[in-house]
């Protein structure tokens, strides 16, 4: 062989230990293959969903904590090596996301039994769930662009199939919207990695890293604004957010939460990583279009919240208020920057989907999705109303509560940078305003809902001219949901009492993505620099 | 060569999104469609265009004799077809079940989800 040419294929087997980085994708799809297979027998899909989710929890915990000894681990698969063959890179970020993801979607499975009939088998939805979590899964994993444009396939296909579960009439409004919105955002990934490929002529992660320094910086800005679009649709970023409330309240609450904890974080989480540590010379020049991206998401999604009466479209607009967070961090890259936009996808994963949950309980109760048709749960249902203040305090950045130390990491960063950049310090003043603002907001919408919700005795005017309607009580399926819920929260609220091991952690993150040597040195491409 | 090729990538993405913007959902599918194939041209004239030599090392050589034809955008582009395929059968099916159900093609009827008058929100607090 000719000694000039760099090893292009593998000689030795891939190491067993290797493997715990695909296995959860490759679970996932097989138990997802296999619950379809079971489906019509009572329990099982349940009970088998289970058991594969905390199969894939165990590889995961495995796998972060690889991470967090080693580093940035990779696994290429078949024999040709990156930039050739297609490799799984996993750095912190991936690692934990994927770890949050699957927490939520196992607390969110066994809380979906709440609304569903014992024999109601043939839809198939664990597997369905699965295959959604398979495609969260991959997209956190994968260190191939490419590769991330077929997990967001199956991520779409998999939500295509949960949104429209039920075929209620107004679930197949919504799902015209969300489907053609999101079908154009990956299209429009699509897009850009041709053009990407066309002038860097590879599309491993580690690769462009490597190569993108040397490429034309206008074309490169233009492929990193059409990145951005892309993603900025799926992780319904400001103007490019109208999707996200009007679909997300028509199917069941289950879904709704499992959408709202994975689907938009995936987008960010793409964002995240393309702009910023992928093509950071191109992210600099779209930095003043990023902060304002992050302003008007911050300052306008929560005055829509506010204006909403439907309690889970509400949630919808707090939601995006969330992805403004993330783009703060976007928007000035230091490492406390980046650090506290990963928290707040760690946050938002978890938060988020226990918001929907409990909305979907307030539901159940009252029999209503309309804010002024519900009221006096609070004398009847203390614990509901209890959990649901908690997560809105969580979601506005309340200490002690979860929510707080990303806000916490993210003000501290645009203070900083409103300190210390010269030409540009409006970015870092204005970030600062609206992450103030946005918690402000975010807070009289949270406690608006919980008063109408709960503190008001019943519907509006209901001591006047009304009959105040029954409530209807929790069966056993209820209490589960509810327990679920409770889990799920005191958990949010554990980690916001204890995060020193996880900001620790987060902005170990930030510095792989920053600064991608180990990434790059892990797909094994570092010795041979263009 | 390319230059048609471009040229015609910018046909395709432009028609489809003037269809996109339509609000019949069958012209928006139809729109999906073309743009997903200019993508996938342009993917294609990307990927350096070069005519009638196959990506094949003769034998006894460890690198091509000359120029060679660029497999991997065809793979990529092969990939993306399938996907983009089965993405219009579901949102056909999708769209059919919605006009069958809400008895609207225009997205602007389509208005369960998002009610057009939508209620005043409470104005206390």
């Amino acid at each position: 062989m000719d000694a000039s040419l760099p090893q292009a294929m593998i000689d030795t087997p891939t190491l067993i230990a290797e493997w715990v980085i695909v296995l959860p994708v490759v679970l996932a799809l097989l138990g997802a293959a296999g619950l379809l297979m079971v489906r019509r027998i009572n329990k099982a899909p349940l009970i088998g969903a289970i058991l594969v989710l905390a199969a894939i929890i165990a590889c995961e915990i495995m796998l972060l904590l690889d991470v967090l000894a080693h580093g940035p681990v990779s696994m290429t698969m078949g024999r040709w090596l990156p930039p050739f063959g297609i490799s799984l890179t996993v750095d912190l970020f991936g690692a934990a996301f994927a770890l949050a993801a699957a927490l939520a979607t196992l607390f969110i499975l066994i809380y979906a039994e709440i609304d569903r009939a014992e024999d109601d088998g043939k839809d198939a939805f664990h597997a369905m769930v699965l295959l959604l979590l398979a495609g969260v899964t991959g997209t956190f994993l994968t260190g191939d662009l490419f590769n991330l444009y077929v997990w967001f396939e199956v991520t779409l296909i998999a939500s295509f199939g949960l949104i429209v579960q039920g075929g209620r009439p107004a679930q197949l409004d919504a799902a015209v919207k969300y489907g053609f919105l999101n079908f154009l955002a990956t299209t429009l990934f699509l897009l850009s990695l041709g053009l990407l490929y066309g002038l860097l002529g590879t599309l491993n992660m580690a690769d462009i890293m490597r190569v993108a320094a040397v490429a034309n910086p206008a074309a490169m800005a233009g492929v990193a604004a059409l990145l951005l679009l892309a993603f900025g649709i799926k992780a319904a970023a400001f103007p490019l957010n109208a999707w996200l409330p009007a679909s997300y309240h028509t199917p069941p609450a289950a879904i709704s939460a499992l959408f709202a904890g994975l689907l938009t974080k995936v987008g960010a989480y793409a964002l995240l990583r393309t702009l910023v540590a992928i093509l950071p010379a191109s992210r600099d020049m779209l930095e003043p279009v990023l902060a304002i991206i992050a302003v008007a998401t911050l300052l306008i999604a929560p005055l829509g919240a506010i204006a909403e009466t439907n309690l889970r479209r509400a949630i919808g607009f707090i939601v995006v208020g969330g992805i403004g967070a993330i783009m703060v961090g976007l928007a000035i890259p230091s490492q406390t920057g980046v650090a506290g936009s990963g928290f707040y996808i760690l946050h938002a994963i978890l938060a988020m989907s226990a918001l929907y949950m409990v909305a979907g309980l307030v539901e159940k109760r009252t029999g209503a999705t309309d804010t002024r048709q519900m009221g006096g749960l609070y004398a009847a249902s203390a614990p509901l109303s209890i959990l649901f203040i908690v997560l809105v305090l969580a979601s506005a950045g309340v200490p002690p509560f979860l929510g707080f130390w990303p806000k916490l990491l993210l003000l501290q960063a645009s203070i900083a940078q409103s300190v210390t950049a010269q030409t540009q310090d409006w970015i870092g003043i204005a970030l600062t305003l609206a992450l103030l603002v946005n918690a402000v907001l975010t807070l009289i919408a949270g406690t608006r809902l919980w008063a109408h919700v709960f503190w008001r005795s019943g519907p509006e005017g209901a001591g006047s001219e009304h009959v105040r309607p029954e409530l209807v009580p929790f069966d056993r399926r209820g209490r589960l949901g509810l327990g679920t819920t409770a889990v799920l929260t005191a958990t949010i609220v554990l980690l916001g009492l204890w995060p020193a091991p996880l900001l620790d952690a987060m902005q170990a993150g930030a510095g792989d993505i920053i600064n991608p040597e180990r990434y790059v040195a892990a797909t094994g491409l570092a010795e041979d620099s263009p | 060569m390319d230059y048609v090729l471009a040229a015609l990538v910018g046909l395709f993405i432009a028609l489809g999104i003037y269809l996109l913007l339509s609000r019949s959902v069958i012209r928006m599918l139809i729109g999906m469609t073309v743009f997903g194939n200019g993508v996938n041209l342009l993917i294609f004239t990307a990927g350096r265009v070069t005519r009638e030599i196959a990506p094949i090392i003769p034998p006894g050589l460890d690198v091509p004799a000359g120029p060679i034809a660029n497999p991997l955008p065809q793979a990529l582009i092969l990939t993306a077809i399938v996907i983009g395929f089965s993405m219009f059968s579901f949102l056909l099916v999708l769209a059919f079940r919605a006009y069958q159900t809400l008895d609207a093609d225009n997205t602007d009827n389509m208005r369960l989800a998002e009610p057009e008058r939508a209620p005043q929100p409470p104005l206390s607090y």
